[in-house]
């Protein structure tokens, strides 16, 4: 199969629904792991996987394949999530996520399973090994796209800017990077925009956390002016929103002589009402009561 | 205080509040955060001064440039993330910045060794030690509980110039009462013993007392030294082992190719050379895992420092 085979919106919504289910299901099996950048990135994932992306779960070293790489490896509960349920292995096998031996460690590895592409968990690797993956297909002549799914947070680290340099010095239009934008990084939001109203200090607007910490981690924005200036094609889209995702994606396929970065606003946890916008829940299990509830929230 | 007590806590866990007790001591510290303030609790420190709390982002390499422009300025500076983040992202603004200038920054880097657990290799810092004890002018301690953790903040914030300062993640049990002196460069003797001694660093302090307590009631007596202080290093504490109990069995969290066990075996090579076993992580990455599971997987127990003393003493 290449995943261009065209499902309906209605069915990648089901895809979306069961993602979604074994993220946090996995998640509270291995009682530790990061739901909240993983459920922000379902539909980014669902999109890439099951409409855009040219890939083959039977031949995950097919040397045409579209490359999908997780810059942010922590998240990798959406990956595994979707490539089980792309058939690279069993769903069955998500359980054994983080537990000694699995092949479905906490942060990705290459090659393990089969469909990972890069290795990650220390962050702001990916893009730089998309740029050299994007390169290497012009070398070779052929026509696969790099897609390349970064955390905001992420964004804070040099390297990101120097690996940004160099996919608009080189003109790599084979290459699309997705912020998933949602705002909240480790220890908090990253910045003022969706501090929620009760959360905020007074004077400085910065956050304040339940136990009394104020802190805004780092500023991004004028993000997309950011991009613009470092040479590249900006998109900006709803990131929840199937149908724009996909438009977006597929403006990108005709930009000639630059990259393109497609900005996702996304809701960290979205999905699962205490973990919205909640940055506890960037790494942390539910309990046993709260996967019940997440569950029946997801339906 | 060298048995082990019920109390058990995290040597991270003494970061944030030693230094809010230094500010009200007087001290004028700075601390930068990468966005990992919350787990290596420097966000604790945030809270209560937050005039004194710099959060860089995701950005080690410019927390660590941050850090030696406020130490520039005269300020105590504190710089914390995990241990494989701080040193291995930004080692070369370490190298420039920190070491060569003898800047004023500690740096404590949180969730170091394979306990760090279900986060995997990419988590897991096993070479941290070395690069940070390759740096000349850089002092390295690796304490073994809360308590020792708290003194060599302390001991850190007054005395001048670089340091590194590992700590780990899981709930361990305490070794020292709160009476305990941190000396650096100074080995601390947890046990005495004629056979063997036993040199152990980290959260592997207490497992080797575990150990010893195990080998005494065959009759195997150890002495157990706590080497956290492995840059300067007491090398009359080593030679004085390998003089007085004739056979050295090593024990870290860390790869034992060019770690504490490499630093102890020189010394001996060039003093008084005995038989030595290394227990530790044989040139593998980490993996996913529960901590207590990868200790057990990776032959970091108490019955393998055991099979180690008994396989050194029969070497003699
Ligand atoms: C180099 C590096 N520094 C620090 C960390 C610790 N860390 C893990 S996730 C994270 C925040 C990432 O935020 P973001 O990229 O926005 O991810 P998301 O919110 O989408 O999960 C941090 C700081 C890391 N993994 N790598």
């Amino acid at each position: 199969m290449t995943s261009t085979s065209e499902l309906s919106l209605e069915a990648l919504e089901d895809v979306a629904k069961r993602i979604r289910r074994d993220i946090v299901t996995m998640i509270a099996a291995a009682n530790s792991g990061h739901p909240g950048g993983s459920l922000s990135a379902v539909e980014i994932f669902v999109v890439l996987y099951f409409r855009i992306a040219r890939h083959d779960p039977n031949k995950p070293d097919w040397p045409d394949r579209d490359r999908v790489i997780l810059s942010k490896g922590h998240a990798t509960p959406i990956i595994y999530a979707t490539l089980a349920e792309a058939g690279y292995f069993p769903i069955d096998e998500l359980l054994t996520f983080r537990q000694l031996g699995t092949r479905l460690q906490g942060h990705i590895t290459t090659g393990t399973p089969h469909g990972v592409e890069n290795t990650a968990g220390s962050l702001a690797q990916g893009l730089p090994y998309s740029i050299g993956q994007a390169l290497a297909a012009r070398m070779d002549g052929r026509d696969y796209r790099v897609y390349c799914v970064l955390g905001d947070g992420e964004l804070n680290e040099g390297s990101i800017w120097e690996a940004a340099m160099s996919a608009s010095h080189y003109r790599l239009d084979n290459l699309t990077a997705i912020v998933d934008r949602n705002h909240i990084q480790n220890d908090g939001f990253g910045d003022e925009t969706l501090i929620p109203q009760n959360q905020r200090d007074e004077h400085t607007g910065a956050w304040v956390r339940a136990d009394g910490h104020t802190a805004n981690i780092m500023s991004l924005e004028p993000l997309a002016d950011k991009w613009r200036a470092f040479g590249w094609h900006v998109e900006e889209v709803d990131g929840h929103d199937l149908v724009a995702l996909i438009d977006a994606l597929e403006q990108a396929k005709s930009v000639k002589g630059q990259p393109t970065v497609i900005i996702a606003h996304t809701t960290k946890g979205k999905g699962v009402s205490f973990m919205e916008n909640n940055p506890v829940f960037h790494a942390r299990a539910p309990s046993p009561e709260q996967l019940e509830q997440a569950l029946r929230e997801i339906g | 205080m060298a048995s082990v007590s019920e109390k058990i806590a995290a040597t991270r866990e003494a970061f944030g509040p030693t230094l809010i007790r230094l500010v009200q001591q007087g001290l004028d510290i700075a601390v930068v955060d990468a966005d990992l303030g919350v787990s290596t609790t420097a966000a604790a420190f945030g809270k209560e001064f937050p005039g004194r709390f710099f959060s860089v982002g995701v950005a080690e390499q410019n927390m660590i440039g941050v850090a030696a422009g406020l130490a520039g300025a005269g300020k105590t500076v504190f710089a914390s993330s995990f241990a494989v983040f701080v040193p291995y992202r930004c080692y070369d603004q370490i190298r420039i910045s920190l070491a060569y200038p003898k800047a004023n920054v500690k740096l404590v880097a949180s969730h170091g060794g394979l306990v760090t657990g279900e986060d995997g290799f990419s988590a897991q810092a096993l070479e941290d030690l070395t690069m940070m004890c390759s740096l000349p002018n850089f002092s390295v301690i690796f304490p073994a509980d809360v308590v020792e953790s708290a003194r060599a903040i302390e001991m850190a914030a007054h005395t001048p110039g670089p340091f590194y300062i590992r700590t780990f993640r899981p709930k361990i049990p305490v070794i020292y009462s709160d009476d305990f002196r941190f000396e650096l460069g100074k080995a601390h003797q947890l046990r005495d013993g004629r056979d063997a001694t036993i040199i152990a660093v980290g959260e592997m302090v207490y497992i080797a007392l575990q150990a010893a307590e195990k080998l005494a009631a065959e009759g195997v007596q150890c002495r157990v030294l706590n080497m956290s202080s492995l840059k300067p290093l007491d090398e009359r504490a080593i030679t004085a082992a390998a003089n007085e109990t004739g056979a050295i069995v090593t024990a870290e969290d860390h790869q034992i190719r060019i770690g504490l066990g490499s630093m102890v075996a020189q010394v001996t090579a060039g003093s008084h050379p005995v038989p030595m076993e290394f227990v530790g992580v044989h040139d593998r990455f980490g993996e996913s895992g529960k901590w207590e599971e990868l200790l057990e997987h990776f032959g970091l127990t108490s019955n393998a420092i055991a099979d180690a003393v008994r396989k050194a003493i029969s070497r003699k």
